[in-house]
């Protein structure tokens, strides 16, 4: 048998066979039709958006419609997996959900995404915060991607019984008289470290009080408004850095880096008695504080004014079989009345000027959190929140280039100097 | 026996040759080509699932490639790029001292613990089984369990080391620390599997040569290093490259460690290659990088491996 002839019966029973592999894996995917009319919608979020009672109810007033929710704990494990599910073009949910820390990065890529005018969004536009409703935007005429969910309004979380034992007053609005500014809640937190009341720190660690310093700017932080990264010249990220140094010389942080197991651990344990809360943030404290902490927690205001610390949007990749059933949904979770019982679920606050003005909002208390008026601490300001302007990469700047540095400095591995020069390196990098 | 089988195959295709000329040619085939047919499934899958990815990543990392946007052709900049990558070197560092860290012990562990089982002891069957569990126990249950044991403020270990007298250590914080956490992770998952590798090759021993040696008054001691050991050699180097193979994929174990993050710490003190790639890929974006970073980690392997193929080569003769 000659060479060639040789060659071509292999090549002859290895095409059969990959021909017989293709055959087995067609017609699997395709053959879903609306059967008897049902439309299946996956739902992808990060955390907790708190969406159970709102999907139930609109499954009971579609009954051709049957949600899955699907929820990946961490943004940063959410990313990833649905960057590769847009690059494959196929595994994304109906409707996704996007934070405005990665906003920018999917909005360079807009064909990825349905837009929203096209199935009659612009009709609800009133329904949303002005600016809010922009970001959503691709530029200022392009098409809608995402139509908002909440707002990260801030607030302080703290511990009334690790306050009672430090000899701090435990009632909200006196612990609001603490510290107008940032410089007396340093100042509180070294009264409370004099104290010894067993906690590891006043605060969790300087990477929340950085990122809610970064916040309150109100204007730009990593990138200006050409998108252009200006980490190094701003003195608005300068000026956040060297707060975040002080309270750690001065001793006030507990050290522990958020997400971590003894960031968990510490809530239940009272390893800090202080954490920087955007009202997404009360569910994450209540989880990890657990029931046998209930009641211990309470919510006053932040120092330094208001800010708006994350937030997010919800967009229908291009790739869904049903993107009119899919808007229809998102349209729905996004509603005043959708944003209310979220909040009431879950606690992400309002970007609807209409719900935070709905009575039923403004007289929300958390039990939890010993019946603090959540709705009215975090409605207050909510409607004034001026937004920061975001660059496309500024998640990744704030959590792999300056939370990192700041956490070398917390384990005493890099100096002050050092560890600024190392940000400011590794965020070049990034924005790449 | 296969080549007679094929020319009885043929007598019988020339015999229904004379009969049924287009049987024949049905029987000729049948001949010639079932054998690739047998064959096909493994090489089909090893194209769609092997082959494919490898020259594809290959063809990737020869552009500037945006994981869900543009992409355009560069030639070897990636690779140019990597060399000069401080973080890339890093990475590599921590790979290979995490893996000699973890790879010398656990070979030795394995070596004492298939000697052990060796003997005659009681519910042998039991322990046999007993050193696999680990192994067959979910990576991210470990890892799970492992960064509960080494974490600074609620960790048992750190609860030890300050109830002997001890400051705590950050395990994170630090190189030499993190690498031992890691290590030791490995090796809880490892060492059993690579004992019942050497315990089979053990057995696989003529017990003559320990008898003739006791007889001649060799101690046990003796026996262990003299006549055990040189005879496990083939498979000491096998579970070398075993190991080796692995070791540099680390991936599961550092990065739970490090709260599922990528960083590997805040100063990357325990970012490995594979995190580090995938980093660079899918957080971010850059595809084509990421790619040079695998094909880079393909290379060093071969090259590991071609090491320990020469050291038997060698050992052989």
């Amino acid at each position: 048998m000659s060479q060639t002839k040789r060659f071509l019966a292999v090549t002859v029973a290895a095409v059969t066979a990959l021909g017989m592999v293709g055959a087995c894996s067609k017609n699997t995917d395709d053959a879903k039709p609306a059967a008897d009319g049902q439309v299946k919608l996956v739902v992808d979020t990060f955390g907790d958006f708190g969406y159970k009672a709102l999907v139930a109810q609109y499954q009971q007033e579609h009954p051709n419609v049957k949600v899955e929710l699907r929820s990946v704990q961490k943004l940063d494990d959410y990313k990833p997996k649905l960057t590769q599910y847009l690059a494959a073009g196929t595994g994304a949910g109906d409707v996704v959900a996007l934070e405005e820390g990665i906003l920018n990065e999917f909005k360079t890529q807009p064909q990825n995404f349905v837009n929203l005018l096209d199935q009659g969004a612009a009709d609800l536009q009133p329904n949303f915060l002005p600016w809010k409703w922009e970001l959503g935007r691709v530029g200022t005429d392009g098409p809608l991607i995402g139509l908002g969910t909440d707002v990260g309004g801030l607030a302080v979380c703290y511990r009334k019984d690790l306050f009672a034992k430090a000899g701090l007053p435990t009632d909200r609005d006196a612990v609001s008289k603490l510290w107008p500014g940032w410089d007396e809640f340093i100042a509180t937190g070294k009264k409370f470290s004099a104290a010894k009341t067993g906690a590891k720190g006043f605060v969790d660690s300087v990477t929340t009080s950085f990122s809610a310093m970064l916040s309150q700017a109100g204007d730009t932080n990593f990138y200006d408004r050409d998108n252009k990264l200006i980490a190094d010249s701003n003195p608005v990220v300068r000026q956040s850095w060297e707060t975040s140094m002080k309270m750690v010389s001065e001793g006030v942080s507990a050290k522990v880096p958020t997400w971590s197991k003894d960031w968990e651990a510490g809530f239940k344990n009272g390893s800090f008695a202080v954490t920087m809360c955007p009202s997404w943030m009360l569910g994450i404290i209540k989880t990890n504080s657990g029931p046998a902490n209930a009641g211990k927690w309470d919510v006053a205001s932040v120092p330094g004014g208001g800010g708006n610390w994350g937030g997010s949007w919800l967009a229908v990749p291009t790739q869904s079989k049903h993107p009119k059933e899919a808007y229809e949904l998102a349209k729905f979770l996004t509603s005043p009345e959708g944003q209310v019982a979220a909040f009431k679920e879950a606690g992400p606050l309002p970007s609807s000027p209409k719900a935070l003005d709905d009575p039923a909002f403004l007289a929300l208390t958390n039990d939890y959190f010993s019946n603090a008026p959540v709705g009215k601490i975090f409605g207050a300001g909510a409607k004034s929140l001026k937004p920061v302007v975001l660059g496309p990469k500024h998640q990744a700047v704030k959590e792999r280039a300056f939370e990192p540095a700041l956490q070398a400095v917390e384990q005493g591995k890099l100096t002050p100097d050092k560890a600024w020069q190392q940000a400011l390196k590794s965020a070049v990098k990034e924005a790449k | 026996m296969t080549s007679s089988s094929v020319v009885r195959a043929s007598a019988a295709a020339r015999a229904a040759d004379a009969r049924d000329p287009w049987r024949s040619r049905l029987t000729r085939a049948d001949v010639r080509f079932a054998p690739y047919l047998f064959i096909a499934p493994f090489f089909v899958l090893f194209a769609i699932f092997g082959a494919f990815p490898l020259v594809y990543t290959g063809w990737v990392s020869l552009h500037d490639w945006h994981l869900i946007g543009d992409h355009t052709f560069v030639g070897l900049d990636n690779y140019t790029a990597l060399f000069s990558d401080p973080d890339f070197w890093n990475a590599l560092k921590n790979t290979v001292g995490i893996f000699v860290i973890a790879t010398v012990p656990q070979l030795l562990m394995a070596l004492g613990m298939a000697n052990l089982l060796n003997r005659k002891i009681r519910a042998r069957t039991f322990f046999r089984m007993g050193v696999l569990i680990p192994n067959v126990t979910s990576v991210a249950a470990v890892g799970i369990v492992f960064g509960q044991l080494f974490a600074r403020d609620v960790g048992l270990v750190n609860y030890v080391i300050t109830s002997l007298g001890l400051d705590a250590v950050d395990w994170q914080a630090n190189t030499w620390s993190s690498w031992i956490a890691i290590a030791t992770m490995v090796d809880w998952r490892w060492t059993g599997y690579n004992t019942l590798i050497l315990l089979g090759a053990m057995q696989a021993i003529p017990k003559e040569l320990f008898e003739a040696a006791s007889l001649d008054g060799a101690a046990p001691w003796q026996q262990f290093w003299r006549i055990t050991v040189p005879q496990l050699r083939p498979t000491l180097v096998f579970t070398v490259i075993i190991s080796t193979i692995g070791g540099l994929q680390l991936f599961t174990e550092p990065v739970i460690f490090g709260n599922g993050r990528m960083l590997g710490g805040t100063l990357g003190q325990f970012q490995t290659v594979t995190m580090y790639m995938y980093e660079t890929a899918f957080q971010r974006f850059q595809y084509g990088y990421g790619a040079a970073i695998a094909w880079a980690l393909f290379g060093l392997i071969v090259v590991f491996s071609l090491i320990n193929l020469l050291i038997v080569r060698r050992a052989a003769r």
